[in-house]
């Protein structure tokens, strides 16, 4: 028989316990510092990345009719809507672009913005159960997310290409350009701000459950503030300090970028589409430090 | 020192009791306020140690406080303790799952974790889609999972149904599906929460078969955390006995199951304290020997022990005897005897202090009885006395059934033939 043991003494003298230091795997404390962002960890769940890209498709469409096919329902209705309300009605002028292929251009870069957005400033709070029971590191979840958005964003785009392709041979009144390669590099920034920004909020509603609630009447306001259903010209024609409050959104460029490519109508400015980038990439460091720091205790708040 | 899997340092954890949400914008500007002087964190002064059964005057508590110890590789350690003592907090911190107050945890290897079984389970998926899906969120690759894919449907038994989404499943091949996946994660180390609670016998027995496996032929190291204490028994070869946050003991498996049982009682010591001061003959206190323990008020069933009266003399007496009695919890007699059974003469007792020692077999149900014992001198009594301390009879763990079926005694059995 053992006899029962001391717990070990906690305080080895340090010059041990430095030598001891590099043989450990990993230290769990209480903080860590500031920029250990786990990113070699997140590569090294990269399958799970996408094991959860296909869950997200594959149990959205399960047990629909339709299936995949509601990828193009939602924003043509929206597009729809749009041109009744906004060109019908409104008549807010947008050039001599085709409005369906104007909207549909905006709609479909809002949205991919917009619902990686949303669901990863909530990615936290759904998450909670799984996050109690398991550690892997959480970051894959918002980049899972912003991919799915990714994927649906593809077949979103398939659409616009469709209808742009119909009104390139009937009409002239599409004039492509050369910015139109500067397409991926525009989805790429428009994900990686929404997953910025996604994270900032996932962080904050851990505590705050009212920022959720915020945030999508935020990002509804926000789509009337970026030039989705009107050109950028209109904010650059007015004057006082409303016009650099909306000059100040990175947005802006992307989403005007996008349209220029495809249409030919608008403007473009390498200066502003390095701002946005600029602004992408700040707001997404931001994101990910404060998302580190949240993801260590907020099994304990949520 | 290099064969240490976890080490762990002072660790604590400290929590906030009641609603969430409200008020807490000014304690966390209190706290940044705190933190930017350099100053400790106001809130966390006023914590105490964690017992659910008394009331706190401060809204946080230690779950987790000063926790030290350390596991081997390929040790398993099983911890145990009450509803509430912090063990599910400490398997949390150590799976990561959330960061601790203060202390720290150093780790040898690759974790894996199973605080419940099926994390990650989507019930639109079919069986074979949650296969890689939790295999991946428990830390495995693809690759790696695609290697073990036929072993792991073949150890949950539900191979027909692989394709079938797991909402149609019954809950227990959800569940055997579930473990099947974590029974063939390859971590160095393996903490396992109580997920043996599912499953019928059968497969429990599989599942503690495998974990079992996982330390001896492999090598891992596992922390095992149940109510079941039979299986902690038979799986691990150290315990951690978890009391209110706090480490109560740490040690070899028996010794901490010896300390889990009598975590309840009062430390006494078997003393009386209000000795009678006008009888010849009274009772000043008693004690056992028990194996290689002496003075101790706690046996093992169905171990031999010497018990011990104490008595005091102020006058010379004959045609002395005494009774002892056990009573259980529902003051049930359970053992009766007296000094004068076996043919035994009346004792004569000299002034002073003495001893009675007599031994005996307590084949009895692990509980605690009363020792509730009388002195008479010339046939009337002069002296009575139930104890407050209690006799412990403990536990080995050698039954598989649970406490409701064991009976009133606990006999030996042996097979004489078995068909």
């Amino acid at each position: 028989m053992q006899t029962v043991e001391a717990p070990p003494v906690a305080n080895a003298p340090a010059s041990t316990s430095r030598l001891a230091e590099e043989e450990w795997t990993e230290v769990i404390q209480p903080r860590t510092r500031l920029l250990d962002l786990g990113l070699a960890d997140v590569w090294r769940y990269r399958d799970l990345v996408l094991l959860f890209v296909r869950r997200d498709f594959v149990s959205t469409y399960k047990q629909t009719v339709l299936g995949p096919i509601w990828f193009f329902i939602q924003p043509l209705l929206t597009t729809i809507m749009f041109m009744v309300v906004f060109n019908g009605i409104a008549k807010i002028p947008i050039g001599d672009a085709p409005p369906l292929v104007f909207y549909l251009a905006g709609v479909t870069i809002w949205n991919y913005f917009a619902q990686a957005l949303t669901s990863t400033s909530t990615v936290f709070t759904t998450n909670a159960a799984i996050f109690g029971k398991v550690y892997f590191p959480r970051l894959t979840m918002p980049l899972s997310i912003v991919l799915s958005n990714l994927v649906r964003f593809g077949i979103q785009l398939s659409l616009f290409l469709l209808v742009w392709a119909y009104y390139m041979l009937t009409t002239d009144k599409l004039h492509p350009n050369g910015y139109l390669l500067l397409t991926p590099v525009l989805v790429v920034l428009m994900g990686l701000l929404a997953l910025g920004l996604g994270m900032i909020f996932s962080a904050l509603t851990t505590k705050y459950r009212d920022l959720a609630m915020l945030l999508a009447f935020g990002i509804q306001l926000l789509m009337y503030a970026t030039p989705v259903i009107y050109p950028l010209a209109t904010i650059s024609a007015r004057t006082g300090w409303l016009r650099w409050a909306l000059l100040a959104n990175p947005l802006n460029s992307i989403v005007e970028t996008f349209r220029y490519g495809f249409l030919g109508s608008g403007t473009f400015s390498w200066a502003y589409l390095g701002y946005s980038t600029a602004a992408t990439l700040i707001i997404l460091l931001i994101g990910t430090i404060v998302f580190n720091k949240v993801e260590k205790s907020f099994t304990d708040t949520v | 020192m290099s064969d240490i899997a976890i080490q762990v340092e002072n660790l604590g954890k400290l929590y906030r009791l009641g609603e969430i949400g409200t008020g807490t914008l000014s304690h966390d500007l209190n706290r940044a306020w705190a933190r930017l002087r350099g100053k400790e964190d106001p809130f966390a002064k006023i914590g105490e140690t964690n017992d659910r059964t008394t009331k706190g005057d401060s809204d946080f508590v230690w779950s987790l406080k000063d926790i030290n110890f350390e596991v081997r590789q390929g040790e398993v350690l099983g911890i145990i303790g009450r509803n509430g003592a912090g063990k599910s907090t400490l398997l949390k911190v150590l799976s990561k799952v959330t960061a601790p107050t203060t202390g720290r945890v150093k780790v040898r290897g690759r974790i894996a974790s199973l605080l419940e079984v099926g994390t990650g389970f989507h019930p639109e998926l079919t069986g074979r889609e949650n296969i890689f899906l939790n295999g991946a969120i428990l830390g495995m690759t693809k690759a790696e999972i695609r290697s073990k894919f036929d072993e792991i449907v073949d150890f949950s038994g539900v191979e027909r149904y692989i394709d079938t989404p797991v909402k149609r499943y019954s809950s227990g091949m959800y569940v055997r599906l579930a473990f099947a996946v974590s029974a063939f994660l390859e971590p160095e180390i393996l903490i396992v929460d109580e997920v043996l609670a599912v499953g019928d016998a059968e497969f429990q027995k599989k599942c503690l078969g495998r974990m079992k496996d996982a330390s001896s032929n492999e090598g891992r190291t596992v922390l095992f955390v149940s109510h079941h204490l039979p299986s902690v028994k038979n799986l691990c070869e150290k315990g951690l006995l978890m009391s209110n946050g706090t480490v109560k003991a740490f040690g070899g498996i028996t010794q901490v199951l010896e300390q889990y049982q009598s975590i309840d009682s009062s430390q006494q010591d078997g003393g009386r304290e209000n000795i009678p001061q006008n009888t010849p003959v009274c009772f000043t206190g008693w004690s056992l020997t028990s194996g290689n323990s002496e003075n101790v008020h706690a046996t093992y069933s169905k171990e031999s022990v010497i018990f011990k009266l104490n008595v005091r003399c102020s006058q010379d007496s004959d045609r002395v005897e005494f009774g002892f009695i056990l009573r259980d919890a529902e003051n049930n007699i359970i053992v009766g005897i007296n000094s004068r059974d076996n043919n035994e003469d009346f004792l004569s007792i000299k002034e002073g202090e003495h001893s009675y020692l007599f031994e005996m077999n307590l084949p009895l149900k692990p509980a605690q009885y009363e020792v509730d014992i009388a002195i008479a001198v010339n046939g009337a009594i002069v002296d009575h006395w139930v104890s407050d301390t209690k006799l412990r009879v403990l536990s080995r763990y050698e039954t598989v059934l649970d406490d409701r079926w064991s009976g009133v005694v606990n006999l030996d059995f042996k097979f004489l033939e078995k068909c």
